[in-house]
C-alpha cells in the first residue's frame, strides 16, 4: 500500500465524516427552528392566569386590545379537558395494552396472536382522523352528543397499539432464563408473568406508556369529531369538552384570539418534551 | 427401595426427524450426586431439562418414554406440581432482578401463592441462606437487590431459592461454568453438604468437577447414554471405548 493511496482513503473518510455531520445537523434544524419560533412568540404569554383562566370571549379580547392591555384569559378549559380525557383513556389503555402485549410476547407462534399482532400494526398506522370519524359513529351518535367519553375512546384506541408494542418488545428482550427460573420454582405462567416478567420489564413498559401519552396529547383531528370543544372549565364526562390542541385550532380560526396560539403551543410542546426526556431518563436508569 | 428418579426409555426430540435424547434408561439413587458428562450437543442438558418438564414450554419439543419420581410418571403430572418437587439451577445465575435477596429466597412461595407468616419467612430465609453458606455474607443486606451480589454469590442465592421449596431432587445445568475457580470451589463444597438433604443431578463439562463431587456418573454421546456407573470406576476403567476416548481428551 503506497502513500498516495493511504492519503486518498483518508480523504474519503473525512468526506464521509463531513457528510454525516452535515445531514445530522440538517435534521436538527427543523426541531430547533420550531422550538425557537414557539418559544419566542409564546414566552411572554405564559403567566399564572394563562393556566388558571378559561378562554376569553371575543368581546373581552377586543376591549382589552382597545385599552392597550395584554389579552386576558388562558387555556385552563383545554388543560382540564386534556387531563380528564387522557386519564380516562390511560385507565383502560394501560392495563389492556399490557395484558395484550404480554399475550403476544408469550404466544408469538400462536395463530390468533399473530393475527392480533398484525392488527396492532394496522391500528398503529391508521390515520387519526379515521379513528375520530369511526368513534363519532360508535359513541357520539348513540350518545346523541359530543362528550369527553367519546374523546377518550378515540385517544384510547390510539394509545392501545403503542402500549401493546412496547410491552411486547420489552418482554421479548428479557432473557428466557428469567421466565424458566420462575417456572422451575413451580409457578404457573400467570404468576411468573405478574411477579417476575412484568416487574423486570417495568422500565420499558413505563417508557412506552409515557411515549403513548405524549403521542396522543397533541392529537387534534379525532377530538374534533368527539370532544368538540367548550369555552369554559367543565369536569363532566358526558358533555362536550375542550382540549389544548383543540384550542390551538380554535384560536387560529378566530382573528381576535390568534395571539393565544403561541402560549398554548408552547405549553403543549414543553409538556411533550418533558415526557420524552423523562421516558429517556427512565429507560436509561432501568437499563443500568 | 424405589429409586428417587428413574428415566425409562426417555426420548426427547426437537424435530420429527432427529432425536436429541435416545432411549435413555437410568435409575438415580437417593441422596447422591450424579454427574452427566459428554461433549457439546450430546443431549445432556436436554435430558436434565426433561426431568422438570422444561420442554413443556416449547410446543415443538416431544418427550417420550417415562420419567418416574418416586415411582410416579411425571410426564402425566401437572408441571407446576413436578417443578415444586424437582428444583433447577441454571448455567447463569438468574436472581429475579426486581426482588431483594430476602424476597428472592422466598420467591418459590410467592410464585406458588403460598403465604407464610413473618416468623416462618425469616426462619426460611435464614435456614436456606445458611444452607448455601451465604448467610454471614448477606445477613445485613437482605433488602438489597439480588443482582448486587457477585456471580458466585448470585448462584448460591439461586440454589438457596431452589432449596427453599424443599425439593426431592435438584437439577443443576453446568452451575459453575460462568463462575471463577474460587466461587466454583465454594459451590462444589456446598453440593457435598447438600446431598444429605437432596438428590443432585448435575450436568458438567468439567471432568475434574465430576470426579471431585459425584459418586455416580453418566456418559452421553450423540443422545445415547453410553455408560452409567460409579464415578471412580468410570474414570479408572471405563467400559466403553467412547467413554475412554472422551475422558482421555481424544474426543469432545
Amino acid at each position: 500500500m503506497n502513500k498516495t493511496n493511504t492519503q486518498h482513503r483518508l480523504a474519503k473518510d473525512r468526506l464521509m465524516l463531513w457528510g454525516v455531520c452535515l445531514f445530522a445537523t440538517l435534521t436538527a434544524v427543523p426541531l430547533f427552528a420550531i422550538l425557537g419560533e414557539v418559544l419566542l412568540r409564546g414566552y411572554d404569554q405564559l403567566s399564572w392566569s394563562f393556566f388558571t383562566e378559561p378562554t376569553p370571549t371575543a368581546y373581552k379580547v377586543m376591549k382589552a386590545i382597545e385599552a392597550g392591555q395584554s389579552i386576558p384569559g388562558g387555556i385552563a378549559n383545554g388543560i382540564v379537558g386534556t387531563v380528564l380525557m387522557l386519564s380516562m383513556a390511560s385507565l383502560v389503555a394501560i392495563p389492556a395494552g399490557i395484558l395484550c402485549g404480554a399475550f403476544l410476547a408469550e404466544n408469538s407462534k400462536n395463530r390468533f396472536a399473530q393475527i392480533v399482532s398484525y392488527l396492532t400494526d394496522l391500528l398503529q398506522g391508521t390515520p387519526s382522523v379515521i379513528i375520530g370519524i369511526v368513534t363519532y359513529i360508535w359513541v357520539v351518535v348513540p350518545m346523541r352528543g359530543y362528550s369527553a367519553i367519546a374523546g377518550s375512546v378515540a385517544l384510547f384506541v390510539m394509545m392501545l397499539p403503542l402500549i401493546i408494542r412496547s410491552t411486547e418488545e420489552t418482554l421479548k428482550i428479557l432473557p428466557a432464563s428469567l421466565k424458566e427460573a420462575g417456572l422451575a420454582l413451580g409457578g404457573n405462567r400467570a404468576r411468573v408473568m405478574l411477579k417476575v416478567q412484568l416487574p423486570a420489564a417495568f422500565g420499558g413498559i413505563f417508557t412506552g406508556v409515557l411515549l403513548a401519552i405524549s403521542r396522543v396529547i397533541g392529537e387534534t383531528a379525532p377530538l374534533m369529531f368527539t370532544a368538540l370543544g367548550c369555552s369554559f372549565i367543565r369536569w363532566s364526562i358526558d358533555k362536550p369538552i375542550s382540549a389544548v390542541p383543540l384550542l390551538i385550532w380554535e384560536f387560529f380560526n378566530d382573528p381576535n384570539l390568534q395571539e393565544l396560539i403561541w402560549g398554548a403551543s408552547l405549553f403543549l410542546l414543553l409538556f411533550v418534551l418533558t415526557l420524552n426526556l423523562l421516558s429517556k431518563y427512565l429507560a436509561k436508569k432501568w437499563n443500568q | 427401595m424405589t429409586p428417587i428418579l428413574e428415566f425409562k426409555k426417555t426420548c426427547v426430540s426437537y424435530t420429527k426427524q432427529t432425536m436429541a435424547v435416545k432411549y435413555v434408561s437410568a435409575a438415580i439413587e437417593r441422596n447422591t450426586i450424579t454427574a452427566i458428562m459428554g461433549p457439546s450437543g450430546c443431549g445432556k442438558s436436554t435430558l436434565l431439562r426433561a426431568a422438570n418438564l422444561m420442554h413443556d414450554l416449547y410446543p415443538n419439543i416431544r418427550v417420550d418414554g417415562e420419567i418416574l419420581l418416586n415411582g410416579e410418571n411425571i410426564l402425566s403430572m401437572e408441571p407446576i406440581d413436578v417443578r415444586r418437587r424437582i428444583g433447577m439451577v441454571f448455567q447463569r445465575p438468574v436472581p429475579f432482578p426486581t426482588m431483594s435477596i430476602y424476597d428472592n429466597v422466598l420467591s418459590g412461595y410467592t410464585l406458588n401463592g403460598i403465604r407464610l407468616d413473618k416468623t416462618e419467612r425469616d426462619a426460611t430465609v435464614e435456614r436456606c441462606l445458611r444452607n448455601v453458606a451465604l448467610w454471614d455474607e448477606v445477613k445485613d443486606v437482605l433488602n438489597k437487590k439480588g443482582t448486587f451480589l457477585s456471580g458466585g454469590q448470585q448462584q448460591r442465592l439461586c440454589i438457596a431459592r431452589a432449596l427453599a421449596m424443599k425439593p426431592d431432587v435438584l437439577l443443576m445445568d453446568e452451575p459453575t461454568s460462568a463462575l471463577d475457580p474460587i466461587a466454583t470451589a465454594h459451590i462444589e463444597e456446598l453440593m457435598q453438604e447438600l446431598q444429605k438433604e437432596v438428590t443432585i443431578l448435575i450436568v458438567t463439562h468439567n471432568m475434574g468437577q465430576a470426579m471431585r463431587i459425584s459418586s455416580k456418573s453418566m456418559f452421553m454421546y450423540l443422545g445415547e447414554l453410553v455408560e452409567y456407573g460409579d464415578t471412580d470406576t468410570m474414570f479408572s476403567n471405563p467400559a466403553d471405548e467412547r467413554t475412554r476416548a472422551y475422558l482421555t481428551g481424544k474426543m469432545g
